[in-house]
């Protein structure tokens, strides 16, 4: 494999784990302060679940020369993250925190879901080993989105502002690679642009039966730079939580 | 404020004062019985309850709860008040006069043929 594959590569897995490391930490601050018990139960599962996929990724990228899973994971900084913004914006209430799960586990199953057929077959590989996990994560996110989305005038007006505020940032999950097509070129992977069409057409039959409506296109403005470094400062804090243990002693076996 | 050595809780802001109210009629969900099935063919068990809105949102619990540990292959679950339970008052119903081998299967003069054609093997 050429240089500039290699490097093409990473991009495409560093921003794919950063975006479940980050959403899985975030996912995971409601554990034990989840709405109901059973929800509980279930989002922590997923967010744990998040989180070992990210963790197969950073095993790819040790694979390819990157420094091991746990020092990628924590001993970064924030600018040198590629999730997109949308992942680190802070849960708000669980309206967000579904709304959120919703549209980024769409997007999230369709990439995968890509990947199982990439030219690059150990990414491939964890892409077919991931789909249990993640059909069932969307449906989790359906059923919850059009539940909130039709329930009653509270749930509604909660849920459709929650998406209002998502909208640009998942747009932002998107944002053109300098690699495109390079990646949709050697057939490892089919590119945002395509991605994000498919994400449209798949998620829009739930918008529908939710009732919610999506901000008309002309106002669309998607929250690009997560996958460059650049962040809000929300994602900071995030780190250093996330990281503290870990950077307390490095070598520490667990 | 509650502050906490765990950020999350300290974040969350949570008012001592708060007092606990039970919940009214709406708030709280009724509840599903679980059943689980640990292969395809096997029969399907009893494993526990979840509280939920709806059946669809119950199976997701269910496979949370119950099958997250990939015990399972498929799920049913079942109002629990569409359940019909007998009384355990009237269990003596289940009590029956025992002089009546001729309905156990132990009194199939049958089974003697079967081990004795088994024996020769």
């Amino acid at each position: 494999m050429n240089q500039n594959t290699t490097d093409a590569i990473k991009e495409l897995l560093y921003k794919m784990a950063d975006d479940l490391l980050i959403i899985g930490h975030r996912n995971s601050e409601w554990t034990g302060l989840g709405p109901i018990l059973e929800e509980d139960i279930s989002f922590s599962s997923m967010a744990q679940d998040k989180i070992g996929q990210a963790q197969a990724l950073y095993v790819l990228l040790n694979e390819l020369g990157e420094q091991e899973p746990d020092t990628v994971a924590f001993m970064r900084n924030a600018n040198q993250f590629h999730n997109s913004q949308l992942v680190e914006l802070p849960n708000g209430e669980y309206d967000f925190s579904l709304v959120r799960h919703f549209l980024f586990d769409h997007a999230d199953q369709l990439r995968f879901e890509a990947l199982a057929n990439s030219s690059y077959e150990p990414l491939a590989k964890v892409a077919r080993k991931v789909k249990g996990e993640l059909k069932y994560h969307v449906f989790h996110g359906n059923t919850w989105f059009v539940k909130l989305g039709s329930a009653n005038e509270e749930s509604h007006n909660r849920m459709q502002a929650a998406f209002n505020e998502a909208w640009n940032y998942a747009l932002g999950m998107f944002e053109p690679s300098k690699n495109e097509d390079l990646l949709i070129g050697e057939g490892i992977f089919e590119g945002e642009e395509t991605l994000q069409e498919k994400w449209l057409a798949n998620i829009t039959p739930y918008i529908i039966k939710a009732g919610i409506s999506i901000p008309s296109s002309e106002t669309w403005k998607p929250v690009y730079g997560g996958r460059v470094g650049n962040h809000t400062n929300h994602l900071s804090p995030l780190v250093e939580e996330m990281s503290e243990v870990f950077r307390y002693d490095p070598t520490a076996e667990w | 404020m509650i502050k906490s050595l765990d950020p999350r809780i300290t974040r969350a802001e949570i008012n001592l004062e708060n007092t606990i109210e039970p919940l009214r009629d709406l708030d709280q969900w009724e509840t599903y019985e679980v059943f689980h099935q640990k292969k395809r063919g096997d029969q399907h068990m009893h494993v526990g309850i979840v509280h939920a809105p709806n059946a669809e949102m119950a199976f997701i619990f269910g496979k949370e709860q119950f099958g997250r540990r990939g015990l399972s292959v498929n799920i049913w679950v079942v109002k629990t008040r569409d359940v019909y339970v007998s009384d355990y008052e009237d269990s003596d119903i289940y009590d029956t006069v025992p002089e009546k081998n001729y309905r156990e299967a132990g009194g199939y003069k049958v089974m003697d043929k079967i081990n004795k054609f088994k024996k020769g093997f």
